[in-house]
């Protein structure tokens, strides 16, 4: 292009106008084309900051080459190992979801997890002793999942010989991992520990877990960027729903899981089929491995980890390394399972956010028809969840499309600027855990994060 | 308590709709547990352990359990179940509900989703509060888009911050504090109706590029672009730096034949910057202050060189016992009461004495919209002048006050009934929507002398004050 020339002077005019409605309704009686802004002042007390976070000259470069990495990852389901040789977690080091937390300040589904980690592991012969010895602190080391390339759904609790699946993302070259799913109700990630729990547990680790190794090993690695991609097409957004992806991974290692362990494929295949949200998990590790693709550059305000504790809801930012900016969690509004009800619901927890980091779960919403109504009502709510996520994320997935939008890509690399802007925060999608330790799962629906995590972020890009 | 357990076969719904139902029933008064589910391992335990009867039953039945207070209320809840499970689903069809953009960021986006093929926008008026209008501007420079800004009280750094990422991206921040813009036939801001012509305008003034189009106009000249740039533009510390790219598109567009630059006087290193440009298309200027050429002379040099006539600028002589004219009593000074800048500064040259304010200054808009929507202010100095000559702008086009004689024209008759004469420069065309002769009409018919331009407007406010000097 000749620099001196401006394209606007041989154009015919398209104004995009932001402000005053008289300067727009002007244009209008001139018949211009127009473009108008529905213009509100940013979060109170951010002028300063994005102004400064705006002029960054490195931002604009910063984040197109993070979110361009987050969306270029092509994650593919390589294995399934035990914790302690994937992580090389030592005995009585448990991983949690969300920002790091202490026994002391945990909640009860987390408290809960905590304390069925360590009946399973045998390092305590009850639920009080358990609870004693993680109180006592001595020979415990609590860590958050995200230090450890890993996420876990809800309590998302990780202990040594719990077996993960790990993906590898085969264009950067990272890996993640996440906790096999353990099936709904009353399991240790919303912090039931009875025995049933513990059992089951171990049933993953003697049976579940190597099967899935076996079945991979001959089958090769399973691509889930392609995998997500169709599940998004059949009705999933994958956080809330997950019933077509499982479903189509059920497809794919079926007759790999017959024929690496015949002893075990039915009982195998069964508990996977039992359960909608089998591939949550997967899902999850392959967010994160995408997500993780994006740290650390420089002058990047893209988000790469949104994760809450039970406690507190955190996010990471790419230019801010592994620093978090916390706020409090807030208790999902949503439906209720059986008798429970708000009164029985956790502050939101999990790092199942992951989702949602990544442009699905809540961002996909409009994909999901069948679950709008966790969004309140019908489908246009669920069309208009994830049109509003286009306002504060950088790009447009170019793999993870939706049907009923015209196969548009998912809105996908939370921008803090653009959240302090739009004073839009991100749509989440989550279940909801009971609140006493032990209970399970609850209910489920849509939690708002706290607006200070990203104002927090906001002010500290321009620290930097 | 009232217990109601019932299984009902075969009939499917799914969850979610289920637990809405269940979440209805549980509202409703008396009633302390409703759960309304198909028949899962998992919902006929959760039912068990709140202490319900649950018979023998498949996933693919429903399960209805309701507790309640009273038998009344358990039939209430009962019958309420039917009506809920009866309902038709309303049609939720997925509407391509179009939200309405946030930021220009995602307005650039929806305009060049929406208008595909046409390449999507051309240019941002952003006009929001100043301390915001970075942030807007800067989304539309990164989505390479030339921008005006409306919006004042715009610190001078980010001002200097936009236009070097503009010069990067080749596009043109006009701006800020940027009252109009006419590109490619579209008026932005305040702008005059103009027709298509040979002159391109560069103007670091908003109503100084108003008064020159108008001028033009009137002598049938029109103008192939104007391209403000902000009233800093060319002051030391922005160096002129959009005035610079403005002339250059100009130079370089094949419509313009002559560029009239409009600005308060430069600071030097800028008129240097804009002087060793080596334009190969004419260039008039037109630098307000002392010694130089008053707008209207700088439009009559524009004529010149395009070979066309001088017209005799329209104007309406005060009617007759209005005072200023012959034979009526005159007494004070020559006050300015200014709604442009630039006009400001030009009458206040030509008056060389006087008292003048400028209400479209900072100082005044803060917090408050720009005299030309809003005269609210000016018109309350106006009713306190009790004697003398005032000297007023009035601004037509788009965007300006859609009809300021209905206001006005009421103040400049009570003035004159004080004795006070008012003189108007009436900044406008044939074509903007508040009737140019209309105005002017209504503004004549109170009381005052009207004038297109502002020089001869000043000239004639001089010469009153000093014949109520002298009288």
């Amino acid at each position: 292009m000749n620099p001196t020339t401006l394209s606007m002077l041989s154009r015919e005019p398209h104004v995009i106008t932001a402000g005053t409605a008289l300067l727009g309704e002007a244009l209008d009686q001139q018949a211009v084309a127009r473009t108008d802004v529905d213009w509100r002042p940013p979060v109170p007390g951010t002028a300063a900051a994005l102004a400064a976070a705006l002029a960054d000259p490195r931002r604009e470069r910063a984040n197109a080459l993070a979110v361009g990495r987050m969306v270029s990852a092509r994650p593919r389901l390589a294995g399934v190992r035990p914790a302690r040789e994937a992580l090389g977690l030592e005995p009585g080091t448990f991983l949690h979801a969300g920002p790091p937390i202490s026994w002391e300040r945990a909640s009860g589904p987390m408290r809960g997890a905590l304390i069925g980690a360590m009946l399973f592991e045998g390092l305590a012969a009850s639920p009080e002793d358990a609870e004693e010895r993680l109180a006592a602190g001595s020979g415990i080391t609590l860590d958050s999942c995200h230090h450890h390339r890993t996420v876990g759904p809800m309590a998302g609790v990780v202990s040594p010989s719990m077996w993960m699946l790990e993906v590898a993302d085969a264009e950067h070259g990272g890996t993640a991992y996440c906790s096999l799913n353990e099936g709904l109700g009353k399991v240790l990630r919303y912090g039931a520990y009875g025995p049933e729990v513990v059992e089951r547990l171990r049933w993953m680790g003697d049976v579940l877990g190597p099967a899935l190794q076996a079945a991979l090993a001959l089958n090769g690695p399973l691509d889930l960027r392609g995998l997500i991609a169709q599940a998004l097409q059949m009705g999933d957004e994958l956080h809330n729903r997950n019933r077509a992806a499982t479903s189509l991974m059920v497809r794919e290692l079926a007759p790999a899981v017959v024929e690496a362990a015949p002893g075990h494929a039915a009982e195998v295949l069964r508990f996977i089929n039992g359960n909608d949200h089998f591939f949550l998990n997967a899902g999850m590790a392959a967010a994160k491995v995408s997500a993780d693709a994006a740290r650390d550059v420089p002058g990047s305000s893209l988000v790469v980890a949104m994760a809450r504790n039970g406690t507190d809801f955190g996010i990471q930012v790419s230019g801010l390394g592994d620093r978090w900016f916390t706020g409090p969690a807030g208790v999902p509004d949503g439906l209720y399972l059986g008798a429970y009800g708000p009164g029985d619901a956790n502050p939101d927890i999990g790092d199942s956010t992951i989702t949602e980091t990544t442009g699905l779960g809540g961002f996909a919403m409009a994909a999901a028809p069948a679950i709008v109504r966790f969004v309140g009502g019908d489908v246009a709510d669920a069309v208009a969840a994830t049109t509003s996520m286009y306002e504060i994320t950088l790009a447009e997935h170019p793999a993870y499309q939706i049907p009923g939008l015209g196969f548009r890509g998912t809105p996908v690399g939370v921008d803090v600027t653009l959240v302090a802007r739009t004073g839009t925060l991100p749509v989440v999608n989550t279940g909801i855990a009971g609140r006493v330790a032990g209970t399970g799962q609850v209910g489920a629906g849509l939690v708002s994060p706290p607006m200070e995590a990203f104002t927090a972020a906001l002010a500290a890009l321009t620290d930097v | 308590m009232n217990d109601l357990v019932e299984v009902r076969a075969g009939v499917y719904r799914d969850s979610v709709s289920l637990m809405r139902v269940s979440q209805a029933l549980a509202a409703l008064p008396g009633v302390s547990v409703a759960i309304v589910a198909m028949a899962t391992e998992l919902n006929v335990g959760l039912a068990r352990d709140a202490g319900f009867a649950v018979p023998a039953a498949t996933p693919g039945d429903l399960l209805v359990a309701i507790r309640a207070s009273t038998d009344d209320a358990v039939q209430e809840a009962a019958a309420e179940l039917e009506r809920r499970l009866a309902a038709r689903e309303a049609a939720g069809a997925a509407r391509h509900e179009d939200r309405p953009p946030r930021t220009v960021r995602s307005a650039a986006r929806a305009a060049a989703r929406d208008a595909a093929g046409s390449g999507g926008a051309t240019v941002a008026l952003v006009s929001v509060p100043g301390e915001y209008a970075f942030l807007e501007a800067l989304d539309a420079v990164e989505a390479g888009l030339s921008v005006m800004i409306f919006s004042d009280n715009v610190p001078v750094e980010q001002e200097i911050l936009l236009k070097d990422r503009a010069r990067e991206q080749g596009v043109l921040v006009m701006g800020p504090d940027c009252g109009t813009a006419v590109i490619g036939g579209a008026g932005l801001g305040f702008a005059n109706v103009l027709g298509p012509g040979p002159v391109g305008v560069v103007a670091a003034s908003g109503t100084g590029a108003q008064q020159v189009t108008s001028l033009l106009d009137l002598a049938g000249v029109g103008v192939s672009h104007l391209l403000g740039v902000g009233g800093r533009d060319l002051s030391a510390e922005v160096g002129g730096r959009s005035a610079i790219q403005a002339l250059r598109a100009l130079d370089a567009d094949p419509a313009t034949e002559l560029i009239l630059l409009v600005s308060k006087p430069p600071a030097p290193e800028a008129a240097g910057a804009v002087r060793d440009l080596g334009l190969g298309t004419k260039l008039v200027t037109a630098l307000l202050g002392p010694g130089q050429d008053d707008l209207t002379t700088a439009v009559e040099k524009v004529l010149g060189a395009l070979g066309r006539e001088v017209p005799a600028w329209p104007c309406w002589p005060a009617p007759p016992g209005a005072p200023g004219t012959p034979g009526s009593e005159c007494r004070g000074p020559l006050r300015g009461l200014y709604s442009g800048g630039t006009l400001c500064a030009e009458a206040a040259v030509i008056a060389g004495n006087g008292e003048f304010t400028d209400f479209g200054d900072d100082a005044y808009t803060r917090g408050r919209a720009h005299p030309m929507i809003d005269p609210t202010l000016r018109l309350e100095a106006l009713d306190a002048v009790e004697s003398g000559v005032v000297l007023l702008d009035v601004v037509l086009g788009h965007g300006a006050d859609p009809d300021p004689s209905a206001r006005l024209a009421p103040a400049v008759a009570r003035a004159c009934g004080r004795g006070v004469a008012v003189v108007v420069a009436l900044v406008g065309t044939d074509g903007d929507p508040q009737g140019l002769r209309v105005q002017a009409a209504r503004l004549n018919e109170a009381g005052a002398a009207v004038f297109t331009s502002n020089a001869a407007a000043a000239r004639h406010a001089r010469d009153l004050a000093a014949a109520c000097v002298h009288s």
